[in-house]
């Protein structure tokens, strides 16, 4: 934050907004929470963003226990409100999992349902005004809030490791270790002179290889950098309101209609998360591809 | 943009999370689903079912009721035929009946015609006689020319 008593620079505050609460184990100050920064990056690999986590795992948790809730209502009888709308989901995901997965998997169904609403849930948090919990956090002392956990790369990250891992226990289950490197090495390019065969392997497996683990960069990636931008531009947005009267109300328009394209953008990409994760499956499953 | 923990802390969530839907909330709401799936698909069938069972039960029970229509005309006139022969029949023995009474009556009309012929026939010989005793008192012996009056009176 900036220096006590004085009001920060809009550097600061975009800077502010978009720095982590950091827990971990600094080499000078000992364990404790970053209050700059730099003190943040200082701490290396060995520390953890708290606000990330509590708000992705309580978001995660009124996800699991209101689902579970309408799951043990649920009756082949009359739906009611809630449950009507979890059913709904379910239908919808349920749908697209049979869409794109032509194997018999009892675990793709729930993971796409934990993706597209978790992610859903964590884009969501997008739409609460930028300025307002960091500033109550600030307020209660709490250096750093931020709020939507999917603009935290290591959020994201930790969601595509998790497909990643996935992609390849059902590569390694299906075709078994050599299959697995078989098809990694089998294409693109193919020979009849037994003596280009492998080195034409070696560039297959090379290249096949990229692809596999461009799978969960992208995915983590393509969810990160969409949120992070849309973030930026709120946060932007929410600079103007302290630039006169004028600028404060094209930042009103602004933010209006930003929010409005940001309520197609949050559920489209924990959509393209899901699908995505489906279809990666799908292909690890697959013997030809 | 720091790397750090994070990324091992979201994976477990996201682990936890999945474990949980795919244990806890996926399981029930999709057997609910294909539950009621199901009991719609057996509902359709059974709404098809009775109607199909319906058009059965209305045509047998058009056909019983022109099968009823027909025996109730057998027996309507079944009945008026038996009215009309018992209506015969009883005329018939009632012809029959007024025969013998009339004969029976002319009978006895011709026996107390008789009888009346036969007291009168006897009276009138009496009169003749007792006429003639008196007419013939003095002249006609009674006793012999009685033979001569009752052969009189017997062509009477």
């Amino acid at each position: 934050m900036a220096s006590e008593g004085a009001l920060p620079t809009m550097e600061e505050h975009i800077a502010h907004h978009l720095s982590n609460l950091t827990f971990g184990l600094h080499p000078e100050n000992g364990l404790g929470f970053a209050m700059t920064s730099t003190e943040a990056g200082e701490m290396g690999f060995w520390a953890i963003h708290v606000d990330s986590m509590l708000w992705s795992i309580g978001l995660g948790i009124l996800f699991v226990l209101s689902f579970r809730m309408a799951a043990k209502r649920a009756s082949a009888g009359v739906p009611g409100g809630w449950q009507n709308f979890v059913e709904w989901i379910i239908d919808f995901i349920d749908e697209n999992v049979r869409g794109s997965f032509r194997h018999k998997n009892a675990m793709v169904a729930p993971l796409a349902l934990t993706i597209f609403v978790w992610v859903f849930l964590l884009n969501l948090m997008d739409l609460v005004p930028v300025d307002l919990i960091p500033h109550l956090a600030y307020l209660a002392g709490v250096p750093y809030m931020k709020i939507v956990p999917t603009t935290d790369v290591n959020v994201t990250i930790g969601l595509a490791l998790g497909v990643f891992i996935l992609i390849l226990y059902y590569s390694l289950k299906i075709k078994g270790p050599v299959g697995f490197i078989k098809e990694l090495s089998g294409i693109p390019f193919q020979t009849n002179i037994l003596v280009l065969k492998p080195i034409f392997w070696v560039i297959n497996f090379v290249l096949e290889t990229i692809n596999l683990i461009a799978k969960p960069v992208s995915l983590a990636l393509r969810l990160f950098g969409n949120l992070y931008a849309a973030e930026m531009i709120f946060i932007l947005i929410g600079v103007m309101y302290s630039a006169g009267l004028m600028l404060g109300l094209v930042g009103g328009v602004l933010h209006v209609g930003w929010a409005i394209f940001h309520i197609l953008v949050i559920p489209l990409q924990a959509f393209i998360f899901m699908v995505l994760t489906v279809v990666y499956i799908d292909m690890a499953y697959s013997e030809d591809h | 943009m720091n790397i750090n923990l994070t990324i091992i802390g979201q994976l477990l969530a996201f682990s936890v999370f999945v474990w949980f839907t795919m244990r806890f909330v996926w399981p029930p709401l999709s057997d609910a689903l294909e539950t009621r799936r199901k009991k719609i698909a057996d509902g359709l069938a059974a709404a098809e079912r009775g109607q199909n069972e319906q058009r059965l039960a209305e045509e047998r029970a058009k056909d019983l009721l022109k099968e009823a229509k027909v025996q109730a005309n057998e027996i309507l006139s079944a009945a008026q035929k038996r009215a009309n022969d018992v209506v015969e029949e009883s005329k018939t023995t009632a012809r029959e009946e007024a025969e013998r009474i009339k004969e029976a009556a002319q009978a006895d009309i011709e026996q107390e015609m008789n009888r009346a012929r036969e007291e009168l026939r006897k009276k009138l010989a009496t009169l003749v006689v007792s006429g003639a005793e008196q007419i013939l008192a003095k002249e006609i012996d009674a006793s012999a020319h009685g033979a001569l009056l009752d052969g009189l009176a017997e062509r009477l």
